[in-house]
């Protein structure tokens, strides 16, 4: 049987990873070349690095540090931030990632996922989704959280994944940096709708909450969380043990 | 030399890391004197079936690989690599591989009806067919590997060297001789996958 997977979430701006509460007051925490090489030796499952400057001199030395960890790393990479083209996809693909996340750059434009998906395959292509509680719905926010798209989530994803989104990662807004648990209810309202791989992000603050979100909804995929990882607060080979003893399959 | 093999399809980054991270001199190669002149060959490949035999034929470097086998040469396929070394696929349609590998390609629409979901992608466990094959030499059965694959191989009779259980048994590995393929990425399987590719260059 397929594994679930634990994947810890790498922000970096200007060459360090940084991690925000509710997405504010970032603070950096360590060189993600080699933070990456201790998460894959610890057991992740997957890498996620979003790309969250905004100069282009800040895209190069992304790039550059994207090619040094897949040198080096050799489990799945996947990257994000500033995906605005087929050029961009490009761009981080040739530097060794395997899967290119979209989000604000799908919003403006939903034909990216699928110029990305026809070019790169589906499996390729990640529909990123920031959402939050609004006037009764689960609302898309783009630019990193910043601004109300008006769309509902559920809609939204349900389109990405007809124009050829191969997987989802769905952050919850309200439940992010808050470390009280996945947002089990925005997260099967999505999760029901679609049929390919949903990788839950936000709100993991224990072990207790990934074993709550695997059994409570079992068609989640994979748990991504960033902080409690790059802090130490959960080691990932200790997590995937107690989830294994658990019942919940887990690569050891 | 290991040379990989390059007709235009795929991203030979992590391949091509992967390798020289063991110390392997390994180059991408497109043409045929340098696929004449490599000690071992690697053929990658991801998209669709079709489009990447046609593009593999145009370059005219799929019989320089069935020539350099036929006497020998040890050659690994890497997922979609693997699909094009059987008989045929029927994917999108019906289309013919190398056949150096009995068997064809089929999706695994099984797996939809037991509520699994295709692609599968994900780190799935090893199960060695017909013994172990010295693929496997610095594996042990149990270990996970990295899938991500919506058709899958059939047929493949005494060929089949390793399965993984995805609402069935589901084709992992197939040998014949010095062909080898995997429907998993080594490259991207951690150490284990390094294991493998460090077999495949020892073979």
């Amino acid at each position: 049987m397929v594994t679930k997977r634990i994947i810890p979430c790498l922000d970096v701006r200007n060459g360090k990873v940084v991690k925000g509460v509710n997405f504010a007051n970032v603070k950096d925490v360590a060189s993600p070349v080699d933070l990456a090489e201790q998460y894959s030796r610890g057991g992740a499952d997957e890498l996620v690095f979003y790309d969250i400057t905004a100069s282009a001199e800040g895209r190069g030395i992304f790039t550059d540090i994207l090619r040094e960890t897949a040198s080096r790393v050799f489990i799945p990479l996947t990257v994000g931030g500033g995906i605005n083209t087929l050029d961009d996809f490009d761009r981080v693909l040739r530097c060794g990632a395997d899967k290119v996340s979209v989000n604000s750059g799908a919003l403006k434009n939903p034909d990216l996922i699928r110029e990305g998906a026809l070019r790169y395959g589906s499996q390729c292509v990640v529909l990123s989704v920031d959402a939050k509680r609004a006037d009764g719905q689960f609302r898309v926010f783009a630019k990193g959280g910043r601004e109300d798209t008006g769309l509902d989530a559920v809609e939204w994803i349900r389109r990405g994944v007809a124009l050829g989104a191969g997987e989802i990662v769905l952050n919850s807004m309200d439940a992010d940096g808050v470390k009280n648990g996945f947002d089990l209810e925005m997260l099967e309202a999505v999760s029901s709708a679609v049929d390919v791989p949903v990788i839950a992000s936000g709100g993991a603050g224990s072990m207790e909450h990934f074993k709550t979100l695997f059994h409570t909804l079992p068609r989640v995929d994979a748990g991504l969380a960033a902080s409690i990882f790059h802090f130490g607060e959960v080691d990932i080979r200790e997590l995937k043990r107690v989830l294994a003893a658990d019942g919940i399959p887990m690569r050891l | 030399m290991l040379a990989i093999i390059d007709y235009g399809v795929g991203n030979l980054f992590s391949l091509i890391s992967s390798l020289r991270f063991l110390g392997v001199e390994a180059d991408v190669v497109g043409d045929e004197a340098g696929l004449r002149r490599a000690d071992r060959l690697l053929l990658p490949g991801v998209g669709a079936f079709s489009d990447a035999v046609a593009k593999l034929r145009a370059t005219g470097l799929d019989k320089v690989l069935c020539e350099e086998t036929a006497a020998g040469k040890p050659l690994l396929g890497v997922c979609l690599g693997m699909q094009m070394l059987l008989e045929r696929s029927y994917e999108f349609g019906e289309y013919e591989g190398l056949g150096l590998i009995p068997g064809c390609v089929r999706y695994m629409d099984n797996a939809v009806e037991q509520g699994l979901k295709l692609p599968q992608i994900g780190w799935n466990a090893l199960k060695f067919e017909n013994g172990r094959h010295p693929l496997f030499r610095q594996v042990e059965e149990g270990e996970y590997v990295y899938f991500v694959h919506s058709y899958h191989a059939v047929d493949c009779g005494s060929a089949l060297i390793a399965t993984t259980d995805y609402g069935g048994p589901r084709t992992a590995a197939v040998a014949s001789g010095n062909v080898m393929g995997t429907q998993f990425h080594p490259e991207k399987s951690g150490e284990v996958g390094l294991r493998i590719l460090k077999a495949f260059c020892d073979y």
